[in-house]
């Protein structure tokens, strides 16, 4: 058996779906509250939850390409193209500040009855709209500094995969424990409770610290 | 209204999404999205509203002759939004309201959302991917452009986040 499998069918499309899903909203990634509490620094969920599951995965996809189950190459990698990459991270790490989502969190956001999502999914449309009107003189920008082709990071740095695993885990761990030490000091991590707290989001409830246990 | 369940612990949340990455590779050889879906939506939508500019779109044109909606990523979204109705149902986390800080007004939180989801939308398509497509599934294949994509993603939200705090509380 060789994988990937190249289903790209809707039955398994919905499966993965439903479990990234199910995943999103249960770390409290339909809080827009919760999300941007990460950049004051009081909660790092967005941290922990994302660099655990690309050292999760990109483990497990350096493990089976290295017993062989998977072809070398039979991934999809994207190309770096400096400029707009960088730029577009930008301007998503500065609307998802301002909006309180990115789209996978806004679908979740809606998904589990937030109004404001769905404010912010029109502005997306609005915003790719845009894009695509004013693309053909974007086009240069668009296509800038581009990288070599499907380039990743051991082959950028000449180091092999499992250091780069290791420093990436490292760096997980240290956000852990960075964490452990600032989140207190600035209110503790957003609870459930306290997200839906006074009948709900509508209501514009206050956010209380936490007493420390 | 019964208390709601916690939320998961970060590191159960981690693992578990990283699993879901990890299937979704080996599925597909790609990783989960989620931009992709909303640039497949304007792209109907300018259908239906402008067909004749629509097809002529020098980005959209090809995805409005081939059919907007056909694609992986739109089942999987919408695998995305009954996996997270159930999991807030399930977890009595669902509510349906606008969520914002006390002092600011549900309009302005409205506002405040549509301006972020323009940046959003515009620079999801300027980076080609978003945090789902192109930091996360990139980032599971040590991609050099999925880590360029997060370094800027995490500093423009820590320094945006300076200027418009007081919009949250």
């Amino acid at each position: 058996m060789t994988l990937p499998l190249g289903d790209s069918g809707a039955v398994l499309a919905l499966i993965l779906g439903f479990f990234f899903g199910l995943v999103l909203e249960g770390a409290g990634f339909g809080s827009p509250r919760k999300l941007v509490a990460q950049f004051t620094l009081r909660d790092f969920a967005v941290f922990k939850v994302m660099m655990t599951a690309v050292v999760v995965a990109a483990t497990g996809l350096w493990l089976l390409e290295a017993i062989g189950l998977i072809g070398s190459g039979a991934l999809y990698v994207p190309t770096l193209f400096f400029w707009s990459i960088a730029g577009g991270g930008v301007l998503i790490g500065a609307g998802f500040a301002m909006g309180g989502y990115c789209p996978g969190t806004s679908a979740a956001g809606l998904a589990s009855g937030r109004i404001d999502a769905l404010a912010f999914i029109v502005g997306m449309l609005a915003g790719i709209g845009v894009f695509a009107l004013l693309f053909d003189g974007l086009r240069p920008f668009y296509n800038a500094a581009q990288g070599a082709p499907r380039q990743t990071l051991d082959q950028l740095l000449g180091l092999p995969v499992p250091v780069i695993l290791i420093v990436l885990a490292a760096a997980a761990v240290g956000g852990f424990l960075l964490a452990r030490r600032l989140e207190g000091r600035f209110g503790g991590p957003l609870t459930s409770a306290q997200v839906l707290a006074d009948g709900g989001p509508s209501r514009g409830a206050k956010l209380s610290a936490q007493p420390r246990s | 209204m019964s208390e709601p369940r916690p939320f998961w612990n970060p590191l159960v949340a981690g693992v578990a999404l990283g699993l879901v990455l990890l299937a979704s590779f080996l599925v597909t050889g790609h990783g989960l999205g989620a931009s992709g879906l909303f640039t497949r939506l304007t792209a109907g939508l300018a259908a239906l509203v402008a067909p004749l500019e629509a097809a002529a779109n020098s980005y959209l044109g090809g995805l409005v002759k081939a059919g907007a909606l056909g694609g992986w990523i739109t089942w999987e979204v919408l695998g995305l939004v009954l996996g997270a109705l159930a999991g807030s149902l399930f977890g009595r986390r669902f509510r349906i309201g606008i969520e914002r800080g006390s002092g600011v007004a549900p309009g302005n939180r409205l506002a405040w959302a549509f301006a972020g989801g323009a940046l959003v939308g515009f620079g999801s398509r300027l980076a080609r991917g978003c945090t789902s497509g192109l930091g996360l599934s990139g980032g599971a294949t040590l991609a050099v452009a999925a880590f360029v994509f997060l370094i800027a993603f995490f500093a423009a939200g820590f320094a945006t986040m300076a200027l418009v705090r007081r919009s949250w509380q």
